[in-house]
């Protein structure tokens, strides 16, 4: 009931008090409506930039019950999760996220990803749904009204889906195995390997961005957050390594592509710090030094 | 016509999966026969990257990986004959991706694995492992007629291997995976999926898979380090 009357007065409200669209977006993300009814006012309205202070109680509360509608389990190391929180930003979307323990997994994890126990897992209205690339293309299926993730043609979007699978099926299993590398020879064929994979997707970046900032064009879109969720440890590598991967003079599209990207408002609150995520490597390398048996 | 054409060969599971997609939305299509131990430049052309099949071409343009195709084919034509290949509904369609990718990764790998392993402690591990992966996917079919309900859809395509490839793997491999007494519900919906038009258009002699495979079992065994 109180949904009910929640609605009715969001639309009073709406054509009653000047709002920045913004709030009135996030709104309509948070209730799953679709801005039909509202569009029409939007459009063609000169909106101001006053704040509106007094938020309606009714709107509110349903506010606040279905923030806890949408929830992310994940870790902050995570660039799978990183892909899940910047497809949320994109679309403004509220959730709650929930920083895994690991140790032991957690019983929401394993009920809600019994298949793989791991992280990331999107809950929407209590239904998990799993896999990174799965959860950003299902963001982008649900809150369809927000900015697009995946390209409007489907030849664009097989392109960006192509690319993804190459990043996830070859090129980061070669980032992380430079870090476990045995030996220097066995490490310098890795880093080549690495280096090769980014000539491709310089490529591909200046292919698809058809002269605009990102792989998605104008906009972050698929391709960007398959890719980009991965500098932190790109960087993280580069620092352990001492050699440069992301490099100036081979691959320069992807060197400004990259500063756009992490300085993008849906990125840079939920990028780890490179010197974070090195100390938490070095803690990873030592525990796995650690436990192999001589 | 003409204008779609799909690199491929006939023994190959992840080709027969565009052609069952392009036969179910009634697309015509050109058939061109690769050799796989002596690749065209077409192939590597269209494929630069991983020089593999199936490749489909449209209007010119190349898209590889057989999952991604089967989403630009249902995107592309999407109202041929009515049939969606992927689920409208956002939650049942990231399903259908999540078990998809789950048998490509875990099942295709698990199922390899329990055939190739010699005999002893290794292969028992390798087959319940296999019969493990595949658990999963009994119980997504129960109660089902398909996994994409009462039409074959998107998950019936991934999973097609399992209703005829995978007794050849069985018999080479001498090991039995999916009968009616452990996955009776699998084992009902491969019966169902072989026998219904267009899928048994598009099943290659049962002799060339057998070799298809041999070669390869045989190869991956002669790279196993021998064991005192």
């Amino acid at each position: 009931m109180s949904m009910y009357i929640a609605k009715s007065r969001l639309s009073y409200i709406h054509t009653n008090i000047h709002r920045t669209q913004e709030i009135v977006c996030s709104q309509i993300q948070l209730f799953n409506m679709t801005p039909k009814i509202l569009s029409k006012d939007i459009c063609g309205r000169s909106w101001n930039t006053a704040r509106c202070y007094i938020l309606d109680p009714f709107v509110s509360l349903a506010c606040r019950k279905t923030k806890s509608e949408v929830k992310l389990l994940g870790a902050w190391p995570s660039p799978f999760v990183m892909r899940a929180r910047i497809a949320l930003n994109i679309k403004s979307v509220s959730y709650e996220f929930l920083e895994e323990t690991f140790q032991p997994k957690s019983p929401l994890l394993l009920d809600s990803n019994p298949v793989y126990k791991k992280v990331p897992v999107l809950i929407n209205q209590d239904k998990p749904i799993c896999e990174s690339l799965i959860i950003v293309q299902y963001v982008d299926d649900v809150w369809s009204s927000g900015p697009s993730i995946l390209p409007s043609e489907p030849y664009d979007r097989a392109i960006a889906r192509f690319w993804a699978t190459y990043l996830d099926d070859k090129w980061y299993p070669t980032l992380r195995s430079v870090r476990g590398a045995k030996g220097e020879d066995d490490r310098k064929k890795l880093i080549t390997e690495v280096g090769e994979g980014l000539t491709l997707l310089e490529d591909a970046l200046n292919k698809t961005s058809r002269g605009k900032d990102f792989f998605g064009g104008d906009q972050i879109g698929y391709l960007d957050i398959a890719f980009g969720c991965f500098l932190g440890w790109l960087r993280v590598t580069e620092s352990l390594t001492g050699v440069k991967l992301l490099d100036q003079v081979k691959t320069p599209c992807l060197v400004k592509w990259a500063e756009r990207f992490c300085a993008h408002g849906a990125v840079k609150d939920v990028m780890p710090q490179t010197e974070k995520l090195v100390e938490f490597a070095k803690m990873l390398m030592a525990k796995m030094a650690a436990s192999t048996p001589n | 016509m003409g204008e779609v054409k799909l690199i491929g060969t006939h023994q190959s599971f992840p080709c027969a999966r565009i052609e069952w997609g392009l036969k179910i939305k009634g697309v015509e299509y050109e058939y061109l026969k690769e050799d796989l131990s002596n690749k065209s430049d077409l192939l590597i052309e269209s494929n630069p990257v991983h020089k593999k099949v199936p490749v489909l071409i449209h209007k010119g343009k190349p898209i590889a990986e057989s999952l991604v195709i089967l989403e630009y084919i249902d995107e592309t034509w999407k109202d041929n004959n009515s049939h969606s290949l992927l689920p409208q509904d956002p939650y049942e369609r990231a399903l259908a991706r999540f078990w998809a990718k789950f048998i490509d990764e875990k099942c295709v790998i698990s199922v390899w694995g329990a055939c190739v392993a010699q005999e002893g402690e290794e292969k028992e591990k390798a087959v319940e492992g296999a019969i493990e992966t595949l658990s999963h996917l009994e119980k997504q079919i129960k109660g089902k007629k398909f996994f994409g309900g009462e039409k074959i859809g998107y998950l019936d395509i991934v999973a097609g291997w399992l209703s005829y490839w995978l007794s050849v793997l069985e018999e080479l491999g001498e090991i039995e995976l999916v009968n009616a007494e452990r996955f009776p519900c699998l084992h009902e919906w491969g019966k169902n999926f072989i026998n219904t038009s267009p899928i048994k258009d598009c099943i290659p002699p049962r002799e060339d898979v057998l070799a298809y495979f041999s070669f390869g079992i045989n190869y991956v065994r002669s790279m196993a380090p021998n064991k005192a």
